[in-house]
Parts: structure tokens; C-alpha cells; sequence
């Protein structure tokens, strides 16, 4: 069938089951009831600190085909999620369905896993290095579910994702179960993309490195949804829990890309009192909020908050007053640490706060402007985070469709020439984002808006900025590059692309 | 009259900043064949160099080359950049008027029947260069601009450079003088800290309040930072109507004087306030409050 953005998807999935198709982002109402995990108790006296992922597994006991979840705030320092599925093989269990809110290059030895049998279902919101590589390969018979960050606390709460364990790697825990991100050896701020799982999962178990004297302070996650505690040796590697992109870049064309976008920004009138945005670590994103703080210094104004991952640049924008609140769901550097933890304007949010779309009322919402990436654009202005030119998963929505659809102005930054290829395409290889939640363009050549925003174009041109249709600067592009051939795709599908709310906007389909 | 108010180099040897050269908006691109150049990628930087000028799109960009000195191959570089239609020649450590007219000579020599004549700008970088300023702006017609290379020359006088630049007034001055003499462009040596926005900033308003036509870019961020410096205000568009204005005045009146804000406008104030207009006008700059 053919969805509201014109992609062929299959009726029904191998292993996936009938396929609902996207509608529209808010067409697609909720139907279902909260999924709660069984009621539990527990005596005076008993404990909850055991020896070791082993007697957690025989505890629960883990079986065959469950669902056990993690989050990814350890980012490529996690060691978790390793230590848990090596101890699933060690045990013999097979058929582990892995609920991994990202997936990193440090992940490598679930590859292994594929193929031994204990894990044969991913689903994530992201995923990178030799996992990525490997599903795209057709490493598993049944297809990895790809979400949005918003989309996964929705599956969690709402029973699509039914979670059996949720092993929470904890940078800070005590005895009976309350956990922090701020202190310990792997301190990693914000434990946002956990919260849900620890709601909702009907096993809890706490993996922690750095056990604190009862109670704990502050507590992220309560000690009343938590199973077991378990101390193992070292739960991350800080090095690669850092995020090595949160310098602001020297390359002239992204700053460049990230001036304009900066430039809309303003044109569009948003510099002004209450202010909040949104912006990625990586490549120009960053950037603009460098740019957005001098415009907003200059003009003596003060936003209201800050949103999604938080880099020490955002923490100084709070600290000099230039924003009052930073609401943050993953932190990537030192900076973010230090900050959640000793300011109260600070906020540590879950995942479904910040981007659940069937709840009553997620963060993204209140966003005025949302700066974000793409690997490809169409010139309907749907966007491709998954896949690269290659067909090979290199990504995934995280935020992306999230803040998308809640911004009221969402900007995309991108190269025009990404290497060698045009980034505007007639058809996006794979459609992540849906192109009615896209409202502005802004590539090192032009910037091109959304034709549903013709109010926006106007602002734009009066403020003299470079604003052409999107598929002059595709004349662009492809004057200088030419038009990329087409790539061969095999039948398998390999992952399928939910929108939040659990639509279906896309499949991948294996590469050759 | 071509504006140069930023003229950005751009290493010759880069494919990705050569593609990319135009969209940084500099009144000017310099494909730099030398100092940016390491001596064994040479050829490989002027086959990319003529490749690009004839294939990439600067955008409004003028387009000038900076090829070697005469004395390390400068002349293989005129034969074959000057065909593939650059608009001007940035000549590196111009030192006589003798050696302009010789550059002169390669370039027609070089040039194709019809082709627009590509003009020379000279970069003096050293103290003789500094001495005969006056003579190689008169060199040629084809010279239209003299440029400051501040780091090559102050290293010549043995002198410190500073970001001050008390040590290179003197040939600020200097070069000034001799470009306005000669009624061609002048354009100030290049802001060496790409990451001091606020320095570059200053030493462009320095630079213009000493007569300076433009300054040369050795990164894109501060592309921006000159123009604004560069750039006529709209108090100094307002001044110059207000001039114009009153000229208009006094001349239906059957005056040939008159004053605006209290001081006499003369020839050279009028002067200043037309090439103010025209600069605002082909910058599309607003007119400014009267």
C-alpha cells in the first residue's frame, strides 16, 4: 500500500505483523489502554543487592524469547549491554528480543550474538557501527523496529513494546534501588530515556559501579519500581561517554549554514522575550546556537528553555541568563553533569516528557524552533536520518521526528553537496521524518521553505535572505554533482520505520 | 566600479573550498596558487585552479588568482590561468613597475581574442615594494588595486609584528597615499587570527578610517566582520543624500556653495558623498535617515 507520503510499503511483515500506515502526523489518534507491569511487594529486611548479572538472570528468571531493555545515555562508553547479552549466551538463553534506546559502535559483540541465536529482534531509535551494519546485511529474519525517541516512551507505555527486564545501567545507586546519572565514576547527567522502562517493565534491575549510602540524592529513579541492585566492576568507559561532537565547528560551510539558519531565526521574529529551541551536539547544529547567543545578547532578550541533548554550550547560555530553564533528557559532556546536578533550573526529564505524543502534553510542543540534521531531503521535504547513500543504516530519528512535529518552526541544516551527492532528492531513499513537519532548508547556497509555510517565505524574503523553491536549489546541486544513479535494494526488509505515533512511514530493505 | 570590500583567499590545492569558494559571499575570491601551496603540489593546484574557474560557480565573487612570483614560476601560471578567464591576477611581492609592465605583457600574450582583460592587482609585501608603491599603481592600465601583505614585510624590516600594528602605519599610510593618487583600489593586509572575531572587527574599522578600500580574508567567518566594517552606515547614506541634496539646492538656487551640518561641502566632500550613494546603491543597501 501506499502511504500519506507516498511511500510502498508492504500490507503485512514477516515477522511484524499487519503494518498500519502513517496518516499524517496528528491523524492518527490513540486507541489502547496504559500496559502496567504486575504489582509487586516487598518484606521489611529483604534485599535487593545480589551477586552479580548471573543470579539476576536466575532470579527472574530470564527466558527464552523475553524482551529486555536498556538505555543508551553511556552512549560508546557502555558496557552493559554487553555484559548482560554475554551473560544470556553464557547461560544458554536464546531468542532475546534487545529494547536498546541507541545503538553504538561499542555494541559490536551483539553481532555475534545475531548469529548465535540469543538475541534475534532489535528495536531502537538509532543505530551506528558494526550492529547498523550488520541488520543492514540481513543479519535477522525478523525486521529491527526503528522509533523516535518519543515513539519508544510511547511503545513502553502503551504496551507495543512490551518490556520483560529493564537493566538500567546506573552511574549512582543505592541498596534498595534509587538511582542517579550524576555522581560515580560514569556519570553521564540526565537518565531521561530510562524512565519509561523502569515504569513499565515488569522486571527491574539496576547495573551500577558506584554504590551510595541509603538514600541516595538526588533520585532519578525510585527504589519502588526496582527489582534488584547489581554492582558490577565498571558499568562505562567516560571517555566514550562524552560525546566527541560537542565543539563547535571550524568548517567555514557549516558555519555558514549555521549564520543563515541563525538568520531565519531572527527573521522570523523569534529573538524576543520567552524564547525556546532546540539543537543537536554534532556538525552545524551547534553552531547556530552560537550564533542564536549573540543575536539573543544583542538584542537583550531572555528565552524561556532549551531542550534535548545538553552540551556545555547551552549550560553557559543558562548560566549567563540568557535562557532560564534547560530541560534535559540526555546530557553529552561534563558540562551537562555538573550542571543537572547543582542547578534547580536544570531539569531531568523522561523520554515520554520530553517527546511522547500520546500523553497530554510533551516538551517538544512548546518548542518555537527546533534546529536538525538530514542525510537526504526530497522536494516534498521528507527526511532521511536512517539510511546513507550506500542503502546502510547509519542513524535513526532519536529526537528528530519528535521535535519535528512539536516545533513551530523546524529548521534543517545540511550541506548542499554532502562529499559528492546532492542532499535534495525527488524521493528520499528512506523517509524518517514526514515533510509536513519540515519547514525551512537552510544549505550553504539558499535556503528553501516549505510551501505550507508561505507566510514564513514571506518574512524570510524581507529580511533579504537567499529563499529559492526547493527544486531550484536541486538544479543546483545536480549542476554541479549531477544526478546520483539509483541504488540496487534487495526484497528483505530489514527495519521498518515507525513514526511516534507507531505508524508506519518507511521500510528499509536489505543492501546487496 | 568593482567593490572589494572582503577579498577572500582560498587554498588552491582544496577541492572542497574551491566548490565552495563563492558562497561565502567575499566581494572577491583569491585562488591562491602560492603561499597556500606547497611547492611539490604546484601543478596539481593550477589544474585545479583553471579547472575551477571554468567549471565551479563563484556566485558574485570577482575572481583573482594569486599565482607565484615571476622569479618561482610566476610566468607558467599567467599561461595557464589567464585563459581560463580569471578577473584579475594577484601579483605576490610586486617590487617595480618594470616587473608589472612584464606581467602585463604575459598576460595579453596569454589572453584569448575577445576576452575581457584581466586586470593585476599588487600585493606589496616587501620595502622595496613599499618604496616604489606609487610607481607599480602606475605601472600599467591594468592595475587596479595595490594590496598589504604586513606579515612578509614587517619580517623584512626586521620589526615585530603586533596586532596593534603600530609597526606597519607607517606603510598603511603610505600604500594609501600612493593607491589614491594613482585613483585605484587600496586593500589592507589580512587579520592572521581566524578565531579573534572581535580583533578582526577592529583592525577592519582601522583599517577603513585610514582610507582603506577593503581587507583581505584569510578565513570565510570573517567574511561578514569586513563588510560591516566596509560597509557604508546608514547615518554615513543619510549624510551623503543630505550632501547631494543640498548641492541640488544651491545649484537651482544659482549657488555653487552651501553647508550641511554646519560645514562647508567642497569638491572633495562631494566627491566622497557620491562614491558613499553608489556603494550603498550597488550593495543594495537601504537609503538611510535624512
Amino acid at each position: 500500500m501506499i502511504n500519506a507520503i507516498g511511500r510502498e510499503i508492504p500490507d503485512a511483515i514477516d515477522n511484524y505483523g499487519a503494518v498500519k500506515p502513517f496518516d499524517g502526523a496528528f491523524s492518527t489518534l490513540p486507541d489502547m489502554q496504559r500496559k502496567a507491569p504486575a504489582v509487586k511487594t516487598i518484606r521489611p529486611g529483604q534485599s535487593k543487592l545480589i551477586n552479580g548479572l548471573e543470579e539476576a538472570f536466575l532470579r527472574i528468571p530470564v527466558k527464552d524469547g523475553m524482551t529486555l531493555s536498556f538505555h543508551h545515555h553511556l552512549r560508546n562508553g557502555d558496557a552493559v549491554v554487553n555484559e548482560v547479552l554475554a551473560t544470556a549466551a553464557k547461560l544458554g538463553i536464546k531468542n532475546l528480543k534487545v529494547a536498546l534506546s541507541s545503538v553504538f559502535p561499542i555494541h559490536a559483540p551483539m553481532v555475534e550474538h545475531f548469529k548465535s541465536g540469543v538475541v534475534t529482534g532489535l528495536d531502537t531509535n538509532y543505530m551506528s557501527g558494526p550492529v547498523a551494519d550488520a541488520v543492514s546485511r540481513g543479519a535477522l529474519a525478523q525486521p529491527v523496529i526503528l522509533r523516535s525517541h518519543g515513539g519508544r516512551a510511547r511503545a513502553v507505555e502503551c504496551g507495543q513494546l512490551k518490556v520483560d527486564v529493564a537493566f538500567i545501567a546506573a552511574p549512582a545507586a543505592d541498596k534498595c534501588g534509587n538511582l542517579n546519572g550524576v555522581s560515580g565514576p560514569a556519570a553521564c547527567g540526565s537518565l531521561g530515556y530510562a524512565f519509561p522502562d523502569a515504569e513499565y517493565a515488569e522486571h527491574v534491575v539496576a547495573v551500577t559501579d558506584h554504590l551510595e549510602p541509603y538514600p541516595l540524592s538526588p533520585i532519578s529513579i525510585e527504589q519502588t519500581r526496582v527489582d534488584y541492585v547489581v554492582k558490577i566492576d565498571k558499568i562505562g568507559d567516560p571517555k566514550g561517554i562524552v560525546s566527541g561532537t560537542t565543539r563547535i565547528t571550524k568548517d567555514p560551510v557549516q558555519l555558514k549554514i549555521a549564520d543563515m539558519a541563525a538568520k531565519v531565526i531572527k527573521a522570523a521574529g523569534l529573538i524576543r522575550e520567552g524564547f525556546s529551541f532546540q539543537t543537536g551536539a554534532g556538525g552545524a547544529s551547534l553552531a547556530v546556537a552560537h550564533y542564536v547567543r549573540q543575536m539573543m545578547k544583542s538584542a537583550d532578550v531572555t528565552g524561556s528553555f532549551v531542550l534535548g541533548g545538553i552540551t556545555g554550550h547551552l549550560v553557559s547560555m543558562l548560566e549567563e541568563g540568557l535562557f532560564k530553564k534547560i530541560i534535559d533528557v540526555q546530557g553529552f559532556d561534563l558540562d551537562a553533569v555538573r550542571s543537572i546536578t547543582s542547578n534547580p533550573d536544570h531539569l531531568e526529564v523522561s523520554a515520554s516528557f520530553y517527546a511522547n505524543p500520546y500523553n497530554l502534553g510533551c516538551a517538544v510542543n512548546q518548542l518555537d524552533c527546533v534546529i536538525l540534521g538530514a542525510t537526504e531531503i526530497d522536494t516534498d521535504f521528507n527526511v532521511n536520518v536512517v539510511t546513507g547513500s550506500n542503502g546502510v543504516i547509519m542513524g535513526g530519528s532519536g529526537g528528530h521526528c519528535d521535535a519535528a512535529a512539536g516545533a513551530g518552526i523546524t529548521i534543517v541544516v545540511a550541506n548542499l553537496l554532502r562529499a559528492r551527492l546532492p542532499i535534495i532528492m525527488d524521493r528520499v531513499l528512506t523517509a524518517t521524518t514526514p515533510g509536513e513537519t519540515i519547514d525551512v532548508l537552510v544549505t550553504e547556497r539558499g535556503i528553501a521553505v516549505n510551501p505550507r509555510r508561505a507566510e514564513l517565505r514571506a518574512q524570510l524574503e524581507a529580511a533579504g535572505l537567499p529563499v529559492m523553491d526547493i527544486t531550484e536549489l536541486k538544479a543546483i546541486a545536480e549542476k554541479m554533482a549531477g544526478v546520483p544513479k539509483s541504488i540496487p535494494l534487495g526484497d528483505k526488509v530489514v527495519a521498518v520505520v515507525e513514526y511516534r505515533d507507531g505508524t508506519v512511514l518507511d521500510v528499509v530493505r536489505q543492501v546487496m | 566600479m568593482t567593490i572589494r570590500r572582503s577579498m577572500l583567499f582560498i587554498p588552491g590545492n582544496n577541492p572542497g573550498m574551491l566548490q565552495n569558494g563563492g558562497v561565502f559571499g567575499a566581494d572577491s575570491v583569491i585562488l591562491d596558487l602560492e603561499d597556500a601551496v606547497a611547492p611539490t603540489e604546484k601543478d596539481a593546484a593550477r589544474r585545479l585552479v583553471s579547472m575551477a574557474l571554468i567549471h565551479a560557480d563563484f556566485g558574485k565573487s570577482e575572481k583573482v588568482v594569486r599565482i607565484n612570483p615571476l622569479d618561482c614560476n610566476g610566468s607558467v601560471d599567467i599561461a595557464a590561468i589567464v585563459p581560463c578567464r580569471p578577473d584579475a591576477i594577484l601579483l605576490p611581492k610586486a617590487q617595480t613597475a618594470a616587473e608589472i609592465r612584464d606581467v602585463a605583457a604575459q598576460i595579453a600574450a596569454a589572453e584569448a581574442e575577445g576576452q575581457e582583460p584581466v586586470k593585476i592587482i599588487a600585493l606589496i609585501e616587501t620595502p622595496r615594494g613599499l618604496a616604489n608603491a606609487l610607481e607599480i599603481a602606475e605601472a600599467h592600465p591594468r592595475v587596479v588595486g595595490l594590496a598589504l601583505g604586513a606579515e612578509d614585510y614587517t619580517a623584512g624590516l626586521g620589526a615585530t609584528r603586533s596586532k596593534e600594528g603600530g609597526e606597519i602605519l607607517t606603510a598603511r599610510m603610505l600604500l594609501v597615499n600612493a593607491a589614491s593618487a594613482a585613483g585605484i583600489d587600496v586593500i589592507d593586509t589580512p587579520f592572521t587570527d581566524a578565531a579573534d572575531d572581535e580583533g578582526v572587527a577592529e583592525d577592519s574599522v582601522l583599517a577603513r578610517k585610514l582610507g582603506f578600500k577593503g581587507k583581505l580574508a584569510i578565513n570565510p567567518r570573517q567574511v561578514d566582520v569586513i563588510h560591516e566594517a566596509f560597509s557604508p552606515s546608514s547615518k554615513e547614506i543619510g549624510w551623503a543624500e543630505r550632501v547631494i541634496e543640498a548641492l541640488a539646492q544651491a545649484e537651482a538656487q544659482g549657488s555653487g556653495v552651501c553647508s550641511v551640518d554646519g560645514k562647508m561641502v567642497d569638491a572633495p566632500i562631494a566627491n566622497r558623498a557620491r562614491r558613499t550613494l553608489e556603494v550603498a546603491k550597488i550593495l543594495g543597501l537601504k537609503m538611510g535617515d535624512k
